[in-house]
């Protein structure tokens, strides 16, 4: 069958499947809008969050990335994954006890301010736009690549099924379609995977294929690493970024992610304390298995694109080479007109430009997987934008309607007002959202990386202070909360925009990346925290008691 | 009694966050060179470690915390 049908059969199926869940599960008062109504079973939930948590660029460009990268990928990997520890640990089972809706909730009655509760309101915004306006964008771009619909309509369909599941049944609604397509997306990267590992190593399970060898006997890494050393790149397995920098991104990536209030908000949903604990390790699993797939992909593709391309004559390649030319995504040019295609490190004398993302989409033609395959990966991709940009539309929509209407501006709103409220929010957010995605900001694809930089600097010092000291205070947690949220908007404005006189990579203060210097901010986040609190008086017996109520199970 | 429920959780989480940190940072960034000499199947260990073995490692590390957890809540109720 034409793969124009296949896809379109792919797509239809899994947005009725989507729809259909919406209309069963409305959102009927303000709890199940925000919460779901507080009884998600641990291990849908654990889905529903490892959905909302892989974005397209999990899905889409992270194996590429990595294969790209080598070792300097690792970042990625640990960093977000490693998060959920902290979150486990130190942060999901306590914000359940405490048991409200949003974080700037916690901020707001644990700081008993609500200065502090604007500022947990800002930092929010701030951080589900930068990451909203991505996601559609990812929509847009993979109904252009597949469905051969131009970009606006392709996010006009997403903005259209978002809305629709996402302003009826509120986080009920997303709760449940996350987990269809949780389903979906881990079907899509697994099958691809398994059969491209099966063909290379004769191993079916990626993660140890690729330490296995080819058909030559060679190990795959040890056959990467000298295939690099040849064309000049760094080895794979060793990286070029220092290791200070891997440790402070990797230290970002970790504590943004348990900062990131789409994702801690998911620890809402559930009935009880220890199923937030177990929700997270369900989470974390879910998660593992496309993680730990996605560096095996890179390898394997990494080696059949150098084996495939490297000094082989233009005119033979294979087909696939073609079609992805003409998407911009490969390019070649004969420098020196002999015909062969010199792919090196050496940027005057490559001839071969590769964008990241095709290692993921590319791979089950380079494969010569069946079409239903390549189908189901356009699905898969579409499932994990739609499931990020849902989840992080929730937060922005209650960050609105029961942050700053309910609890500020108009304390005596109704249930039933506060719901129609949460709606509007959510559609006037889908409908920035789609503009940003048709009109992308340049800033967007260089600020998702960063928002991790800001949940890290503004929410989770004062989350994780707020539950394990009572002797913090709101002068503390405000004053360390905005010195981390505006040092690390300088430093990323100044080194990625070139405002404030700009600067390179020379100029990179402690030679630590914009990426990696959210975990500098934290760290100055704290310290200013303890120093203003100790010198302040503490809080109020009532705040003390919160706090000793919330670390009870 | 509250005190000790509180203590004791302190204990499990400052231990299992130091394995958090071995297995992530210590194996995968801070002596993944000198881990790199030791080589398993294909796999040097310092790279196995920083894409693959610390996000096993995490997987194990919220289970424990869980099953610890649990067996002290159900201490506390009895």
């Amino acid at each position: 069958m034409e793969l124009q049908y296949w896809i379109w059969i792919a797509v239809g199926l899994s947005f009725s499947l989507y729809i259909g869940i919406a209309i069963w599960s409305r959102a009927g008062s303000t709890k199940e809008f925000y919460v779901a109504g507080g009884g998600v079973h641990p291990i849908a939930n654990g889905m529903a969050t490892a959905a909302d948590w892989m974005s397209a660029a999990s899905f889409i460009s992270m194996a590429g990335i990595i294969s790209f990268g080598g070792y300097d990928g690792s970042v990625y990997l640990m960093g977000w994954t490693g998060g959920y520890v902290l979150l486990a640990l130190l942060l999901a089972p306590y914000l359940r006890k405490f048991g409200k809706f949003t974080v700037p909730d916690f901020i707001g009655d644990r700081y008993y301010s609500n200065t502090a509760r604007s500022v947990a309101v800002f930092c929010a915004l701030i951080v589900s736009f930068t990451y909203i306006a991505g996601q559609m964008r990812g929509v847009g771009v993979v109904f252009s690549r597949y469905l051969e619909v131009d970009i606006v309509t392709g996010v006009l369909i997403g903005m259209g099924i978002v809305l629709f599941y996402a302003v009826l049944g509120g986080m009920k609604g997303i709760t449940y379609t996350q987990v269809a397509q949780y389903c979906v997306l881990i079907f899509a990267f697994m099958v691809p995977a398994i059969y491209i590992s099966f063909l290379v190593t004769g191993n079916v399970i990626p993660q140890l294929g690729f330490g296995s060898s080819g058909a030559d006997g060679v190990y795959l890494l040890d056959k990467l690493d000298g295939l690099h050393r040849e064309l000049g790149f760094h080895e794979y397995t060793s990286g070029s970024k220092s290791m200070l920098d891997v440790f402070c991104i990797t230290m970002a990536l970790m504590v943004g992610t348990a900062g990131l209030p789409h994702v801690i908000v998911r620890f809402f949903t559930v009935k009880k304390v220890s199923d937030a604990r177990k929700s997270a390790g369900w989470a974390l699993l879910f998660i593992a298995i496309l993680y730990t797939t996605a560096p095996a992909i890179a390898v394997f593709s990494r080696t059949n694109l150098i084996e495939t391309v490297s000094n082989q004559p233009y005119e033979e390649m294979p087909e696939w080479f073609d079609k992805w030319e003409t998407t911009g995504l490969l390019g070649f040019t004969d420098k020196n007109e002999d015909g062969l295609i010199q792919y090196t490190a050496d940027t005057t004398t490559n001839e071969l430009t590769v964008d990241a993302d095709i290692m993921v989409l590319a791979n089950p033609e380079i494969a010569q997987l069946p079409n239903w395959v390549i189908a189901l990966l356009a699905a898969g991709a579409l499932a994990a934008a739609l499931s990020t940009a849902a989840g992080l539309l929730l937060v922005i929509s209650s960050a609105v309607s029961h942050d700053l209407l309910k609890k500020m501006v108009m304390p005596n709103i109704s249930e039933k007002g506060e719901l129609i409220a949460a709606r509007i929010a959510a559609t006037g957010a889908v409908c920035l959202a789609g503009y940003f995605g048709i009109n992308p900001p340049g800033f967007v694809a260089a600020t998702v990386a960063l928002a991790f930089g800001l949940a890290a600097s503004s929410f989770f010092p004062a989350i994780l202070l707020g539950i394990f000291s009572k002797r913090i205070n709101k002068e503390g947690a405000i004053s360390g909360m905005l010195v981390g949220v505006t040092l690390m908007l300088f430093y990323m404005v100044k080194f990625k925009f070139g405002w404030f006189g700009g600067g390179t990579k020379a100029d990179w203060w402690f030679g630590i990346s914009p990426e990696g210097f959210g975990s500098i901010a934290m760290i100055a986040n704290f310290v200013v925290t303890l120093i203003i609190s100790s010198r302040t008086p503490a809080p109020s017996k009532d705040i003390q008691d919160l706090v000793e109520n919330i670390r009870k199970p | 009694m509250k005190n000790t429920y509180w203590k004791k959780n302190i204990c499990y989480i400052s231990i299992l966050l130091s394995l958090w940190f071995i297995v992530s940072f210590g194996c995968g960034i801070l002596f993944v060179e000198q881990l790199n000499t030791i080589q398993i199947g294909g796999f040097k260990l310092g790279f196995w470690f920083a894409q693959q073995g610390s996000i096993f490692g995490f997987v194990v590390i919220i289970f424990t915390y869980i099953y610890l957890m649990n067996k002290l809540d159900q201490t506390q109720n009895n």
